[in-house]
Order: structure tokens, then sequence, then C-alpha cells
């Protein structure tokens, strides 16, 4: 069967977006939500259509001697500078495409459903599902890439999607403020992953992602580069800006500064968008060039996502540790568990079982789609009932909100690590990678595996069980277009850990052969009951014993409570330094020098003009005099010159 | 040619005529005036193409044919610029040119 279907997924949604988008007047609630929810809807059904296609190979040129390649459907060139330098327009499918082919129309279909309860009485309602649908294209967009600019494109439309769906609620200023926020720290981060781009096409002459894939390739570069800047060579530079741009999309540490203050979204935003598929976009970006990360310079580059994951993931969880806003400790937890998906690339050897690593980090990936989804939108079906986003106005929900706390516990049991959901088979794997590779970030991921237990059920207990403060409202369970997302959600997160992702998505296309390691597997799961077990004897019943933790660490309990201080030292840094001692001084110049020049060329001639416009007397005869004049005083000229 | 008067008598006289054209031109505000002496100036021309014509080249006719062209022009510049003085006097009442300088500004 011909592929090119496959222009399908991109198409409608994008004229999803036109439709609602242009007619937002015009469309009324609820129609415009059922009208998005079944085109994504369609869009979902063809993307598992061709993903199914691509897995049992049935898609031709899906699998060659038994190891999954790469499969352009439809490729064009768009841009050419060189013969083998042009920016193609095209649509790739491979494993961990056809993966995400999953993941994000799964987790879009869910967020526009629960949006059609969720938005209930918004205005701007079809503008929401219209911003959706951009969302959804340019998301699908980037995983379908065929070259690095392709994806720079998208990225850039991600951000933008983000951007608008953060500051949803224009009206509200701290909406406006995180939008930007998030919009400025992720463009400057791709300042990076531009320049590592510029940089891999001007040195490697190629940003086909079937060529830069190419193990032969990848070998010619190497010998081509030798260490230009601190032992490494140029393409370990571009790897390392590009990783730049990763990061910021994907909030690792230092760049993460705008993923808390993203939550100001509505939580459907929260849940596609900052939970399940554009902050995993870092993730599937190392994963993309997983060939050139991991050969170059020995994994250079490898190496520096492998601990910026570590740092990230711990310095989340720490954070997670002492907020209020549930959104906001959901927030640091995604943050967490991206990067534990980091450090499993950065672990991660290329072939065989040395490829665990890999595997494992795009397990988790979908995994955690999954829950963390499902986990935001039980959030928000919270905040739907209490109309709060703070723990302290919660407590004794379960009673009220039966189905949102069931599935709310299974996906906290899954990012806990709790057998035998999804959760645990990602985050085992990821173990057992980091434990065969580096001991420092196996400890690093091992406490982090507990301290994520614990904070998951801090927000459990303190929702659903504590005291109930005195509702306004008695809480109710949600709508059937609220809970049904729930309902699917959690039961993907019971059978995706089940999915044998080892035959499916490997580093080489080839299939791994995995086993369950029960010591690291029994170690893991005991760290999780432990957190869980200390978050229940602190929470389950309202007491004092959290409060006299808090006293207890003092100082550093104020500081993770202020996020580590880093928002300030961005402040600092960019007040203080930037703007005082560079920005206002080129500005001065700019005003008063390379201004002012300008301006005074045009008032100089502003002022002569002003003094000779009196001969311009509108008389023939004056004119018939300098006329004569002139005349005379060239003949003098010949006179006494010639 | 004319027996006793050489070439340098009629260009003197010629340039005369001309300075005093000159002169009518910068100096009269009528516009009559004016084109009476933009008239002088032309005859001067005039009467050095014939003078040099016949002085220096009594072969060839070129600049009588010329002196011919420039009486003809004149008449027809003259025609067309008394037409333009009539509509302009009837629409100012005046032919002073510092009352004709509405398109200064």
């Amino acid at each position: 069967m011909d592929s090119s279907y496959t222009i399908l997924i991109l198409l409608i949604p994008i004229f999803t977006f036109f439709l609602l988008g242009f007619n937002f007047k015009r469309i009324k609630e609820p129609t415009s939500g059922i009208i998005g929810t079944a085109l994504i809807g369609t869009t979902a059904l063809i993307s598992y259509f061709t993903a199914f296609q691509y897995f049992t190979g049935a898609m031709k040129g899906a699998i060659v001697d038994g190891v999954y390649q790469k499969v352009y459907t439809m490729n064009t060139v768009w841009i050419e500078f060189s013969d083998t330098l042009h920016i193609d327009m095209g649509i790739l499918i491979d494993p961990i495409t056809a993966m995400m082919l999953i993941v994000v129309p799964t987790i879009s279909l869910m967020a526009n459903m629960y949006s059609i309860g969720y938005m209930h009485g918004e205005s701007g309602y079809t503008r929401f599902f219209a911003y959706l649908s951009l969302f959804t294209f340019s998301m699908l967009g980037l995983v379908l890439s065929t070259n690095i600019f392709m994806i720079y494109i998208f990225w850039e439309m991600v951000g933008v999607s983000s951007y608008l769906l953060i500051g949803y609620y224009y009206n509200k200023p701290s909406a406006v403020l995180a939008a930007k926020k998030a919009f400025i720290v992720t463009r400057f981060a791709d300042f990076g992953f531009l320049m590592g781009i510029l940089m891999l096409g001007y040195y490697g002459g190629s940003w086909d992602f079937k060529v830069l894939s190419d193990l032969g390739f990848i070998e010619s570069l190497q010998q081509a580069y030798g260490a230009v800047f601190m032992g490494l060579s140029v393409i370990t530079w571009a790897l390392i800006l590009i990783f730049m741009g990763g990061a910021g999309k994907s909030a690792m540490f230092p760049l993460h500064i705008w993923l808390p203050d993203a939550m100001e979204g509505p939580t459907p935003v929260s849940a596609l968008i900052h939970a399940a598929t554009m902050v995993v976009a870092g993730v599937f970006l190392v994963a993309r060039l997983f060939g050139l990360f991991h050969f170059m310079d020995d994994g250079a580059a490898l190496t520096v996502v492998a601990y910026v994951g570590a740092l990230s993931t711990l310095f989340a969880a720490i954070i997670a540790f002492t907020q209020h806003d549930i959104k906001r400790v959901l927030a640091f937890s995604t943050m967490s568990q991206i990067g534990y998906m980091m450090l499993a690339l950065g672990v991660s050897g290329y072939s065989g079982h040395d490829g665990l690593g890999f595997m494992a980090s795009m397990f988790h990936l979908f995994t955690h789609a999954m829950f963390k989804a499902l986990l935001f939108l039980g959030a928000g079906s919270i905040i739907h009932a209490v109309h709060s986003n703070y723990m302290q106005d919660m407590g004794g929900l379960r009673k009220y909100m039966p189905i949102t706390h069931i599935t709310f516990l299974i996906a906290a049991l899954a990012i806990s690590g709790v057998p035998p959901l999804a959760g645990f088979w990602s985050k085992d794997e990821i173990l057992v990678a980091a434990l065969h590779d580096n001991t420092l970030i196996f400890a690093v991921g091992y406490i982090v595996a507990g301290m994520t237990a614990f904070y998951m059920f801090r927000l459990y207990f303190r929702i659903f069980w504590w005291n109930e403060p005195n509702y306004k409202h008695t809480p109710h369970e949600s709508t059937n277009t609220m809970t049904i997302p729930l309902i699917v959600l959690a039961v993907m997160t019971i059978v995706s850990g089940f999915i044998p992702f080892h035959n499916l998505v490997t580093a080489d296309g080839a299939h791994i052969e995995t086993h369950i390691d029960w010591a690291t597997a029994g170690a893991s799961v005991a760290v999780g009951l432990v957190g869980i077990l200390i978050a229940m004897f602190m929470y389950k019943k309202e007491n004092t014993i959290s409060k006299r933790f808090r006293s207890g660490f003092g100082n550093f309990y104020e500081a993770a409570f202020a996020k580590f201080y880093i928002d300030e030292l961005y402040m600092f840094v960019t007040k203080k330094i930037i703007f005082a001692k560079i920005s206002a001084p080129s500005a001065w110049f700019d005003r008063n020098v390379v201004d002012a020049s300008m301006n005074g060329v045009g008032n100089g001639t502003v002022w002569i003009a002003e003094k000779i416009k009196g001969l311009q007397s509108g008389k023939v005869q004056d004119y018939a005099m300098f006329f004569i004049s002139g005349v005379v005083v060239i003949a003098m000229l010949f006179w006494f010159f010639i | 040619m004319i027996l006793g008067v050489s070439i340098y008598e009629i260009l003197t006289l010629s340039t005369i005529i001309f300075f005093i054209g000159v002169y009518g031109f910068v100096t009269r505000k009528n516009l009559i005036g004016m084109l009476m002496a933009v008239e002088l100036i032309l005859n001067s021309t005039a009467l050095n193409f014939v003078a040099i014509n016949k002085y220096l080249y009594p072969d060839l006719i070129e600049g009588g044919i010329f002196s011919l062209f420039i009486i003809a022009i004149a008449a027809a510049e003259t025609a067309l610029a008394l037409a333009i003085i009539i509509n302009l006097y009837r629409l100012v009442m005046s032919l002073n040119t510092d009352n004709l300088e509405t398109m200064k500004n």
C-alpha cells in the first residue's frame, strides 16, 4: 500500500485550526469542541494505522533483515544550498516517530475531549480548540520531520502554540507574564539550537536524518574533524548547542524556569503540552540524533546530556517537596521525569544490550506521557471542583470524586514505580541501564525514585485524605467528557507497561533482549514503597509532622520553596548586569551618537534649506539674473584660464 | 557686404543689442516689455548669423537659413506668449511680474 496517506496526519489538524480559527465568532460552544475532538480523533486513527503498518512491517521498506529502517513516505527539496546540503519537506517514519504517533494524538484527543467539559462557559472557547489543533499540527510535524531544519521550523511552531495557550487568559497579568517568560526562555535556548544546526550544516554538510544517522557518515566526520576547543571537535560542540535547544524545550536545569510558570495556562494545556508532548521534544531530539551524540568524540556530548538530566531530576524532585500549588508540584515532577529520560539517553550505548538506555528512555517517555497527562487531567478535575490550585483548600475529596480519586491513585502508583503499572517497567529499565554505565547517575536515579513516590503521595494524601476544609460548595464529580479521558488514560497507564518496547523502539532498529533484573527492580520498588509509607504517615491524617520537618530543615526548606532562587538569579543577571551594564550604555550610545549624527545630518539639511529658500522667488527676472551671472562667471573663467 | 563697414562694427552692434535685450529682460516688470526684450536678444543673434555668413563664408547660405528659422520661431513664440499673457491678464487683471508669483509657495 502506498503510504502517502501519512500527509493526512498533518493536514487534518491544520485544517481544523483554520476551520475553527477563521470562524471563531460563528462556531459556538460546544460545537467547536466536538468538531475539534472529532477531527483530532480522525488524525489519531490515521496515526495509529500508520504506526501499526510500520511496526508490523506492512509499510514498504519498514523492516529490512529484521531491522527497522527510516522510511520517507514523501520528501521534496525545498531550498537547495549545494548537492548535499538542502532543506527538505517530507515525512519520516522510524520507530521513535511511530511511537510518538501514538503518544501525541492520544494525549491530544484526550485533552480535547476533556476540554469540552473543562472549558465550559469560558470566553474564547472556540479559540482554545483552534490553538489546540495548531499545537497538535506543530507537534506532529516535529516528530515527522525528515531533517533538522524542518524540525527547527516545527520546533518554533510548538513554541508559538505553547505561548498562545499559556497566555490563553490574556486579561490575567500573571498568565501574560508566564507566556512571555516561556517564549523568551525557550527562544534563548533555540538560539543555541540554531547555531548548532548551522555549524552542523557547515562542517557536517548535511541536515538529512538518514545521512546523519548513517554510521559510515558519522565515522567520516569523526576522522575529518579533530579537537578544536577544550578537547572536543566542532561537531561535538554543534551537538552540545543543539542539546541547549532541547534542554530549553524540555525544561532542563538551568533553562527550566519557564515550566512552573507555564501552569498559568488551562489545565488540559498543561497536560497536553507541558507534561506529555512538547516538553519531551528535547528528549526526542537527542534520540533523533542519537548516533551522532553517541559516536562523536566517544559520546562527550552524551555525557553532558546524562549529567544535565541527572542534575535536573534531583533538583526538581527537591523543589517538588515544598510546593503548595498542585499544578506546580506536577510541573516539577514533569521536569524530574524528563531528567530521568535524559539521563537514560545519556548512559545508553548504541546497539545490542548496551542500547538499553535508549529503549528505556523512549519507553519512559511513552508511559510518562500517559500517567502524567492523567495526573494533570485529574488535577484539573480537582481544581474544577474546589476552585483552587492550592492544597490548603483541599482534603477528603475521595468521597466526593470517586473516579478522579481512583484514576489519580493509579497514576500516582505508576509514577512511583509500583508494579505492574507502566512506570515500574520503564523506570526499572532506566535504573538497570544507569547501573551498567555510571554508579553516580544510578545513585541519583535511585534516590529520585524514592523522592518521586514521596512527593506524589504527599499530593495524593493531602488532596484525597487529610481533613476536609469548609467547602463553600460541596465538591462533586466532573462531567462525563472529563471523566472518560481519565478512565481511558488510566487503562493506558495500566497496560502500556506491557508493550514489548525492546522489540520495537531501539537505537539501531534491531531487537534487543531484556529481562527483569530482580535485584534492581526489587530495590526500586522498595524505595518507592518507603516513599509512599512516609507520605502516608505524614499526610494521611491532619497532623503537625510536616510542619516540624519544615522548621527542622529551616533555610534549606526556604531555599527549596523559593526554587533555589534560580528565577532571582536570572533576574539579577538580566536586570543588574545585562540591562544595566550593557543595554543601558549601548542604548545611550545609540541615542546620543548614532541617532544624533543621523538627526544632525537631517537638521543641517533643514537649516540650510531654510536659509536658501528665499532664492526661490518665483520671479523670472531673478532666475534670468542668476543664469546670466553664471554665464558671465564661466565666460570669465574661460577668458582667464584658457 | 557693405562697403566701408567691417565685421567688427556689425558684431559690436549686435553685442550692444544683445545686452540691451538682456538688461531689458532683467529689469522690465511688465510681461510685454520682457517679451520685447527677448525679441531684441533673438534679433541680435540673427544679425550675428547673417554677418558672419556674409563676411567669412560668402559661398555658403546656412547662416541666412538659420536667421530665417530664428525669425519664424520668434514669431511663433511671440504669438504663443501673447496668448498666455492675454489669458493671464483676464485672470489676475495685471501684467506686473510682482503679482504673478502665486506658485512660489
